[in-house]
């Protein structure tokens, strides 16, 4: 989706800045972070409003992630908003707190900076640390730019918030290419998003009148109940992500599509897949390649969690071939996109060609020209030619 | 689109003048901006690149800058190991920190080069040699997209109020002393 | 006492009971704490000086003061007989479970 034509609220921001900007229109009680490159910016700027009194909010310090994870849980068992910011090696840290929020249904919204996981270290931007916690229970939305990092950060409480949700969700951004590159970013007014997004009155919070038992055990014999439960929620967001969307364009003027932007896909022979910053450069590359009246098409991945099954289902039987850019791969098998794409794919009967690319590694750019060589790739598989199912781009041999 | 790429050693501002530009451009011009450095920890004095795209429509590119159609040099120590030319178009204008004049370089390439003394400029403005918003106003005089009304009102909104005034007349300063020599 | 009463739980018949994440009334007892009691005690007030000591040392707090005579709490108590034990007056007496009481 493009931004709509200027308005008077506009500011030049780099993608952590305009989510500080998300978070401060929120309105959260309490914000409990640990700092670390790429979201450090994040960080900043929010301790900056507080100190400055334009945010009237707790700002919890805590020594590592996994503490921030852990306030934020405590702070959302009070009722209050909680906001939270982290990448890679610290969402690895908090990963055994991100199963007790999703199972406790705390909706606590994070950003992370899609930076690669160590070893080898790396500070710059793949997907590898947030699909790994694929199963961890969490919403997983991936923004493009960063006037959709700030608008989902409102977004993702509304959605988080939700009745039929209460999920946690996490608003990724690629690390560098979205958090540290300054773009026009339109900044609602307060008193608009305080319109959209209600105060949070929590169902799921210690009431001294009524006194419950939080995070409790479940045995054997229940368990399974509360997950099943948990699987209804997620289920439940995949239409609540539509309203949401919807009522956001209604409001400020920027819809973004949902679960799924598809961009000129109605007669697409060929399609590529994608999340996150790779998909503004796929854009330039397929309207190059229709301009050659290539019947190319391109679907931009937004949520990764609840999994929009039902689109690839959709899509299946009107594409011959599909590429699936991954910034990650599940080593010993293929890229995690790819494998829940393929699966939505084949269940749908008939199944289009796929090859799974590996791009984007650690900071490594992903060029107009390796896109279109994908492209390429993708009509070779339509003419019958070979192509090898799973393949890393770029590499030097 | 005009793509344009920064090169100066780090602290010199190299990153906050295509920040500035991309304001300029964006905010109080008529287009849309993207403005990145070169992404990596920096140290004081190691040769970093800044960039800036803007163009009339909205900018969606999130790949490197390969080629641009400006590149400006902050440092000309720098050129003694970095290419500062190397992408740049043909036809292309580079912009030089320098008291020599444009015939004392000889690029591999048909480039229209630009020089002046923004040292001499930053020293008398500012009292220290911070060349980045000299050669922000000289920038404003070479090309077409974004004029100097922008620029000033970029410092005003991106630069802390202290800085403000000596630099807007660096700025003012360096754009003059281009435009007199055309 | 301000000790939880027991109250049965209930618990959830379908989908749309099931507490919103792992959660439960609190402050409810869902049953006796002390149905494995092999001896409990059996006050004598006659004797009793109100001395107050197996109040103090009682390690589940089931001895009630608040009134003329003290009680235990029955549904707390485990029967561990430290109060008989350390009582000067020897006012109380452990009696087996299911046995009837001295007074």
């Amino acid at each position: 989706m493009i931004n709509k034509p200027k308005s008077s609220n506009l500011d030049f921001l780099n993608g952590d800045e305009a989510v500080a900007y998300g978070a401060k229109l929120c309105r959260p009680h309490v914000i409990a972070v640990y700092p670390i490159t790429p979201q450090t910016i994040v960080v900043e700027r929010l301790s900056e409003f507080i100190a400055n009194k334009l945010m009237d909010c707790e700002y919890v310090y805590v020594e590592s992630e996994h503490s921030a994870m852990c306030a934020a849980m405590g702070a959302s068992l009070v009722g209050a908003r909680a906001f939270t910011a982290t990448s890679s090696q610290g969402l690895a840290y908090m990963h055994e707190m991100l199963h007790y929020v999703s199972g406790s249904r705390f909706p606590i919204v994070m950003m992370n900076a899609n930076r690669t996981l160590a070893a080898p270290w790396n500070i710059f931007g793949d997907q590898r640390d947030s699909l790994a916690q694929r199963d961890t229970g969490w919403i997983q939305v991936y923004v493009e730019n960063g006037q959709e990092a700030l608008d989902m950060i409102i977004q993702a409480y509304a959605i988080a918030e939700n009745d039929r949700v209460y999920t946690p969700v996490m608003v990724n951004l690629d690390g560098f290419v979205n958090t540290h590159t300054y773009e026009l970013v339109d900044v609602p007014a307060q008193h608009e998003v305080d319109e959209f997004l209600p105060p949070f009155r929590s169902k799921n919070a210690i009431d001294f009148n009524h006194p419950r038992s939080f995070c409790m055990t479940a045995s054997t014999e229940w368990n399974t109940e509360f997950r099943y439960q948990q699987q209804q929620a997620m289920n439940h967001a995949q239409e609540v992500i539509e309203e949401v969307d919807q009522k956001f364009g209604d409001k400020f003027g920027r819809y973004y599509g949902g679960l799924v932007e598809e961009v000129r896909c109605e007669d697409a022979e060929v399609v590529l897949v994608g999340m996150g910053s790779v998909i503004g450069t796929s854009r330039i590359v397929v309207d190059k390649l229709r301009d050659m009246s290539l019947k190319v098409g391109l679907v931009k991945l937004r949520f990764y969690r609840p999994f929009p099954a039902e689109c690839f289902k959709g899509l299946s039987p009107r594409v011959k071939a599909i590429g699936i850019i991954d910034r990650d791969i599940s080593f010993g098998y293929e890229g995690a996109a790819a494998s829940d794409i393929k699966a939505a794919l084949s269940s749908s009967g008939v199944g289009p060609k796929v090859i799974n690319f590996i791009a984007g590694i650690a900071g490594r750019d992903i060029t107009k020209e390796n896109i279109e060589e994908m492209y390429y790739k993708l009509f070779n598989l339509t003419q019958g030619k070979d192509e090898q199912e799973l393949q890393f781009i770029g590499l030097r041999w | 689109m005009i793509e344009v790429r920064w090169h100066a050693r780090g602290g010199q501002g190299g990153f906050t003048a295509a920040r500035l530009l991309g304001i300029a451009a964006s905010v109080f011009g008529d287009n849309y901006a993207q403005a990145f450095p070169s992404f990596g920890p920096e140290r004081r004095g190691a040769p970093v690149l800044g960039f800036t795209r803007t163009d009339n429509k909205p900018i969606t590119d999130h790949s490197q800058v390969y080629t641009c159609d400006y590149v400006v040099v902050l440092d000309e120590t720098l050129m003694e190991t970095v290419e500062v030319t190397k992408g740049l178009k043909d036809g292309g204008k580079i912009l030089i920190n320098t008291k020599l004049s444009p015939d004392a370089f000889k690029f591999n390439g048909n480039f229209h080069v630009i020089t002046i003394d923004a040292t001499k400029i930053a020293m008398e403005e500012l009292g220290g040699p911070i060349t980045n918003t000299a050669m922000l106003g000289a920038f404003a005089a070479v090309n077409d997209a974004i004029d100097i009304d922008s620029i000033l009102k970029a410092i005003d909104k991106g630069m802390p109020e202290s800085l403000r005034k000596k630099n807007k007349k660096a700025v003012e300063h360096a754009y003059k002393a281009i435009r007199e020599v055309k | 006492m301000a000790k939880p009463q027991i109250v049965k739980f209930k618990f959830p018949g379908s989908l749309e009971e099931m507490p919103l994440g792992p959660s439960a009334a609190a402050g409810i007892l869902t049953e006796p704490n002390a149905g494995w009691r092999v001896q409990k005690p059996v006050v004598d007030h006659k004797k009793c000086s109100h001395c107050l000591l197996c109040w103090v040392l009682c390690p589940e707090g089931v001895i009630g003061k608040e009134n003329e005579n003290l009680e235990i709490d029955m549904n707390y108590c485990k029967g561990c007989g430290l109060c008989a034990q350390e009582c000067p007056k020897d006012a109380i007496t452990m009696v087996r479970e299911g046995e009837a009481d001295d007074q």
